[in-house]
């Protein structure tokens, strides 16, 4: 379980590194943010929920039944959505509104 | 390396959830005691924006008084779980601030869920559900907005500076911007949090951090305590999480969210045969297990199509990995969900392991208070609690700052060469070239041994006296390697001082787990050497401290039933 950062949609804006509670994720010379220890990952999502532009995708590693899905979140209209690509090209979405508690 | 003086009045180190809470407390406080100007500085070695163990969310707040129930109900709650071995003035002093605290984080921004008559809906005796995704977040921003608080995040707090056994501020640097850090303070909260990483996790290879608790509370605070001869307690009241396996995701949520109950293999609900606290759950899945009965499950099957829904939710927002792979596979209304116990983690949140405080949060070292996990005596805090200790931490230690110290106490007490010895060490670290080990693999090492020989989940939990002084001697062992290590930068010097934090943890949870002859609780301190419980002389608290470089161990007789206060003797 780990996170990937696509430096193609990278602006180097830095706020992954700077949020990343194991400071995991460092920014290299091209000003693109990459993620030094990925095996140190906490699995917490909150780079992803910085990213202004939607460039880091989250993953459940192989040796924990992963199955090569890739999750982000954007945020659309006040709601949260929960994006996941699934590997054969199928695509879920699950909405959460921010000001609704879990019920649970 | 640039160095850098800091002054301020009161030092918090860790801006987690009890950090943060407890800047917020004691600015507020000092305003109202004519200490408007009390300057407060947060150190926090990551971002006070998602660090600590709330990071990801968390949906339910596990310690709130509901209606009809009072704060008595709670004590005697967490009293029962830890089988007597808690500190009544400790618990009574958070139960009576759990709805408070609640309040002012709802006024700050939570969302907690109402029924129509707009009360806070309970999940069974002590819960109320929130949407905590962004409670992190939150508590920062309100942070943020006050003047007197300073923070620096990403600065690595790695030592106290004590002299004569009064704390007089600490030690630390910058992880990414090549500064040393020498800090003095008139008081000290530590707010670090507890310990994992101590043992072998789960799964120890590319997801080996996908685990319970943040991997990166290293037990600074402990550490530093121990260290400078901090009196501690409890460290072998180890906790151990029940979760979804692999994912390592909580339980809670599925066993009193939607009524799931633990079954075996066979189907069979287990959990009444092994009684239902916190350390027989895990007892009764590891037996099971044993007994050829496993796997073990929460038994979801059935669920309806709006639990399922709201579950999925539900996990997004505190452990998101639980959510994908139930996307991957079967969703939980279609397939059970497994369950497994976690590596053991020192963890005063939630067991009672950790500083031994007076009801004040006052250490046993002068001007050093602490407040969440690394506070002991005190289980079941959760988030509410945590808070609580933050703002009794606060309001103690801004007492101290206002009455006790005059500016003269606190002028330039730390030494030129006591920076110069900290930073050299530093260098010698940084410009070893070729080391023969790495940090990484002596880590690993540290794990395997506490895996092996202080019960870990190789061992079913299980040790003996045998077993545990070979741990010991390895243990002191790696502690000899640390010395030639080499680091390449600032973050890989921290690696190596979070090692020799968990190490110097790991010697005291073994002296702890050999002192307590008994076994008290299932699982948490599986002692195989005295497998019963032994009431006439174990109903008391097992303390240690550092004397002379060796681990004293203190036993303490409990504090009387009902007491409402403590003070240390001195």
């Amino acid at each position: 379980m780990s996170i990937s950062i696509d430096q193609g949609k990278c602006i180097g804006c830095g706020k992954c590194h700077d949020v990343c509670p194991g400071t995991l994720i460092k920014i290299n010379a091209d000003k693109k943010a990459f993620i030094k220890y990925p095996k140190d990952c906490w699995g917490c999502t909150s780079c992803i929920k910085e990213c202004p532009v939607h460039a880091i995708r989250f993953f459940l590693g192989e040796d924990i039944g992963g199955k090569g899905s890739k999750v982000h979140t954007e945020k659309v209209n006040g709601l949260v959505k929960w994006i996941v690509e699934f590997p054969d090209g199928s695509v879920k979405t699950i909405e959460i509104d921010p000001k609704e508690s879990n019920k649970y | 390396m640039k160095i850098e003086r800091i002054k301020t009045d009161l030092l918090i180190i860790g801006g987690g959830t009890a950090g943060c809470y407890a800047a917020i407390t004691a600015a507020q406080n000092a305003a109202d005691n004519k200490g408007a100007g009390l300057k407060i500085l947060i150190v926090e070695k990551a971002n006070i924006k998602r660090s600590g163990c709330l990071a990801a969310g968390v949906n339910a707040l596990n310690a709130y008084i509901t209606e009809g129930r009072t704060p008595k109900d709670y004590v005697e709650y967490a009293k029962k779980d830890a089988d007597g071995i808690v500190r009544e003035d400790l618990l009574y002093s958070i139960s009576e601030r759990f709805n408070e605290v609640t309040a002012h984080l709802e006024k700050l921004g939570l969302v907690i869920l109402k029924d129509k008559d707009g009360k806070y809906v309970a999940r069974g005796n002590r819960n109320i559900k929130i949407n905590g995704e962004n409670i992190k977040p939150i508590l920062a921003d309100a942070v943020k907005k006050l003047d007197n608080v300073t923070v620096l995040n990403h600065v690595n707090i790695f030592d106290f500076s004590v002299h004569n056994n009064k704390i007089d501020g600490a030690f630390g640097f910058g992880i990414e911007n090549d500064t040393f850090y020498a800090i003095e303070a008139k008081a000290v909260i530590i707010a670090t949090g507890g310990a994992a990483g101590l043992y072998r996790p789960n799964n120890p290879g590319f997801s080996r951090h996908k685990m319970w608790y943040p991997p990166f509370n290293t037990g600074a605070g402990y550490a530093m305590g121990i260290r400078h001869g901090a009196e501690m307690t409890t460290f072998e009241m180890r906790f151990i999480a029940l979760r979804c396996k692999d994912t390592i995701a909580p339980t809670g949520t599925l066993a009193q969210g939607v009524g799931a109950k633990q079954v075996n293999s066979l189907g069979e609900v287990y959990e009444a045969k092994y009684g239902i606290s916190t350390s027989e759950r895990v007892y009764g899945t590891v037996a099971e297990n044993q007994a050829g009965r496993g796997p073990c499950y929460l038994r979801t099957v059935g669920i309806s199509a709006e639990q399922e829904e709201s579950l999925l939710k539900a996990y997004l927002n505190m452990a998101p990995s639980q959510t994908i792979r139930w996307l991957e596979n079967e969703t939980p209304s279609k397939s059970n969900v497994e369950i497994e116990g976690s590596e053991p983690y020192i963890v005063g949140g939630h067991t009672a392991s950790g500083y031994w405080v007076d009801t004040k949060r006052a250490t046993t070292i002068e001007g050093l208070y602490a407040a969440g996990d690394v506070a002991g005596g005190c289980p079941q805090k959760y988030v509410t609690g945590a808070l609580a200790e933050g703002e009794i931490a606060a309001k103690s230690a801004v007492e101290f700052v206002l009455g006790v110290r005059d500016e003269a106490d606190v002028k330039a007490t730390i030494k030129e060469d006591e920076i110069e010895n900290h930073v050299a060490e530093i260098k010698k670290y940084l410009d070893r070239k070729d080391p023969a080990y790495t940090t990484e693999h002596l880590e690993e090492t540290m794990q395997i041994v506490m895996d092996t020989y202080a019960g870990g989940i190789k061992a079913g939990y299980g040790y003996s006296e045998n077993q545990l002084k070979l741990a010991e001697k390895e243990i002191e062992e790696i502690e000899k390697l640390t010395d030639k290590l080499g680091a390449a930068d600032l973050q890989e010097v921290m690696y190596i001082y979070e090692l020799k934090e968990r190490l110097t943890v790991c010697k005291s949870v073994i002296a702890h787990l050999a002192a307590r002859h008994e076994t008290r609780w299932h699982s948490f301190a599986e002692n195989l050497d005295y497998p019963e419980k032994d009431n006439i002389n174990f109903r008391k608290y097992v303390n240690s401290r550092l004397e002379n470089g060796k681990i004293k161990i203190i036993l303490r007789e409990l504090t009387a039933e009902g007491q409402k206060n403590y003070e240390h003797q001195h």
